[in-house]
């Protein structure tokens, strides 16, 4: 089947546009659906640092809540001259750092009301010194109670302290105890999560109040300033250096005026990002080629099913424009035919009567005569040629008498499915031949003969429509030559079978057929002394047989 | 054998005279009419053998009721149709109304011969 560009372009601008509307809202909603996505992944991941964030605070909160209250109870339930006594001091340590191990109390010092180091129990020598100049005495004594920034102070070495104001019958005095740094680191860094985690504090001035892994040692200044976090907990994005987004909250403690911070890069997570993309980008690949299938498929279905119809379309039309130029064709013969009839009826029996007239023995005698007979029969030979010539074109319109010609049944019957070949091919109807050797030839109307195999076939053809097998076989029995046409089609229905002969009875759509074929190939069976048989076929199917006489020609 | 009585129906003159010689010549008793009316009359005035009809002719009235009329008439007489008009139709519908043959125009002559003394003979 040749592809005629029109289709062609007409498949491809059906396959654009059914492409263009279903995969363009496809990929629009998958993009959607990521954007989404990503956004619901983001804030997972803020919601988590940020209540690991507050929830850490809450556990340095107390942390510091609980050392606090301890030094607290030991002000209330203890005097200052009980816990000013070092031997005292130096037992109740004792006890502390062996009951209490985790506390992570350093050391535990006693501090009067001026200011001097009174009682120390703790690794260091820092009896007797003078804190009156320090800013966290002052803090503690107008206070009741202090924490302080993490500081190196006489020890020089980075550490905090607790202090707590009592009230004894000598005035004020202060209970101080030096928190364990590295108790303390390990607590705030115990949140720290995924490879890239971190978690510090920093005081509102900036400065690191434990070491951190990323964002420096323990008094180094922030990279952070701590005044971007508001007072709940607050994350912020900043980019990390490999494309990834670092995820930083930071939560400020409720004892102290430090801010807890943990930080994370969204590369940690992101390979679940990435793999939920992919899923959805093959799932979206599937989708499309899923649609591009389809697509393809049902438009060539539909397109060759329009070039099918096209075609059957244009075949009936150069059908019907045929028919219509035989019409006109035949008629014009006709008349032609019919006009120069009378005139050459006239010159032949003109020519007939000379011939009687020089029949006249007085006419015999003269020496023109066989000139003269001579003339008349030239003029009668070519009157009977003009005959013959016009009897032809009228013939044409209408056949009338049978000719008689030496008929070779075979080569007509094969000739004439020779004629349909293509036409059945395009149908997908095979025509088999199943003819019966040395059958004789017999005297019979050739092209008559034809015009009744070919409606024959025809109408074989049409019955079956589409994929058939039509079967033409001859046999001869006795003095008879039979000639079956059999198709696989769908029958005629057996109300219908005595009405087949009759003059414009069809059971073809209107338009297709004149319903004169079967009733003028029985006329013409009939006039050569045959019959035409109509039947169903077994299992399905008619059959249409030509029975022929067995007529053999006179030898001229 | 007595003489035949042969009427010959046909608006063409020529045609219609050199029949009627013909015929004579051969010792039939012949005349011709050049329209269906004259033809009808001549029937309804004396009895024909065979009545030699053309089809087509112009005057109102063609062969087909001229042969109608003869066969209420007369029906004994043998009607051959002559026809320059080879119209399946019009052929059979004649022979349908009880013509005894047609003949096709231009015909051969030993043919229309064989058929008169056919119907002649019936």
């Amino acid at each position: 089947m040749t592809k005629a560009p029109i289709y062609r372009s007409l498949r491809r601008r059906i396959i654009a546009i059914t492409l263009a509307v279903s995969i363009a809202p496809l990929l629009t909603l998958a993009a959607v659906i990521y954007h989404q996505y990503v956004k619901v992944f983001e804030a997972r991941i803020e919601d988590q640092i940020r209540h690991l964030a507050r929830s850490q605070a809450n556990a340095v909160d107390v942390f510091l809540n609980d050392r606090t209250a301890l030094l607290a109870v030991l002000v209330t339930t203890r005097s200052f001259e009980e816990l000013g006594e070092q031997p005292r001091l130096d037992a109740l340590f004792d006890v502390i750092t062996r009951t209490a191990d985790g506390l992570g109390l350093v050391d535990l010092g006693v501090i009067d009301a001026t200011g001097r180091h009174v009682a120390y129990a703790g690794p260091f020598a820092l009896r007797g010194l003078d804190y009156s100049r320090e800013a966290w005495f002052r803090e503690t004594m107008s206070r009741g109670r202090y924490v302080s920034d993490v500081f190196t102070g006489f020890r020089q070495l980075p550490h905090f302290i607790i202090a707590i104001r009592g009230h004894g019958a000598r005035g004020p005095w202060i209970l101080r105890a030096t928190i364990d740094s590295q108790v303390f680191h390990r607590l705030v860094r115990s949140v720290r999560v995924g490879e890239s985690g971190d978690a510090y504090i920093i005081n509102p001035d900036g400065f690191l109040q434990t070491d951190a892994r990323l964002a420096g040692q323990v008094l180094d200044r922030s990279p952070l300033a701590p005044r971007l976090f508001g007072e709940e907990a607050t994350v912020i994005r900043l980019p990390a250096e490999n494309g990834a987004t670092r995820y930083v909250a930071g939560a400020w403690l409720k004892s102290k005026d430090w801010l807890l911070v943990v930080s994370q890069d969204s590369s940690d997570q992101i390979n679940s990002l990435i793999r939920t993309r992919e899923t959805e980008i093959f799932i979206i690949l599937l989708g499309c080629l899923a649609i591009v299938i389809a697509t393809v498929v049902t438009t060539r279905t539909i397109v060759s099913r329009l070039e099918h119809a096209d075609q059957d379309l244009n075949q009936l039309n150069a059908q019907l424009l045929q028919r219509d130029k035989m019409a006109a064709l035949g008629k014009m013969a006709a008349g032609i035919a019919h006009e120069i009839n009378n005139p050459l009826a006239v010159i032949g029996e003109k020519a007939g009567w000379i011939r009687d007239l020089l029949d006249d023995p007085a006419l015999r005698e003269s020496p023109v005569h066989p000139e003269l007979v001579a003339s008349v029969d030239k003029i009668e030979n070519h009157v009977e040629r003009a005959r013959k010539i016009t009897h032809r074109m009228l013939g044409f319109a209408r056949r009338m008498e049978p000719r008689l010609d030496d008929v070779d049944v075979n080569r007509v019957l094969g000739e004439t499915v020779e004629l349909l070949q293509n036409h059945a091919r395009i149908n997908d109807i095979r025509i088999d031949l199943d003819l019966a050797d040395g059958l004789p030839i017999i005297a019979s109307d050739q092209s008559q003969l034809q015009q009744v195999f070919l409606n024959l076939l025809n109408n074989a053809i049409d019955a079956i429509g589409k994929d058939g097998l039509i079967t033409c076989a001859t046999r001869q029995i006795d003095k008879e030559i039979r000639v079956a046409i059999t198709d696989n089609g769908p029958g005629i229905p057996p109300e219908q079978l005595p009405r087949v002969f009759d003059p414009f009875f069809t059971t073809k759509e209107p338009g297709r057929g004149t319903g004169l074929g079967l009733a003028i190939s029985f006329q013409i069976i009939e006039k050569m002394g045959g019959r035409l048989l109509l039947e169903n076929a077994a299992p399905r199917g008619t059959r249409a047989t030509v029975v022929l006489p067995v007529v053999i020609p006179e030898r001229k | 054998m007595e003489p035949r009585r042969i009427l010959v129906v046909d608006d063409e003159i020529d045609f219609l005279e050199t029949i009627v010689n013909r015929l004579r010549k051969r010792g039939m008793t012949a005349e011709g009419v050049a329209s269906g009316r004259e033809a009808v009359r001549r029937i309804g005035e004396a009895p024909f053998d065979v009545v030699l009809l053309d089809i087509k002719m112009p005057g109102g009235m063609d062969g087909i009721e001229v042969l109608r009329e003869i066969k209420q008439q007369r029906p004994d007489t043998a009607v051959i149709l002559l026809t320059g008009h080879a119209s399946l139709e019009t052929s059979m519908e004649g022979m349908e109304l009880g013509a005894f043959d047609y003949l096709l125009k231009p015909m051969r002559f030993e043919e229309l011969l064989k058929k008169i003394a056919a119907a002649l003979e019936k």
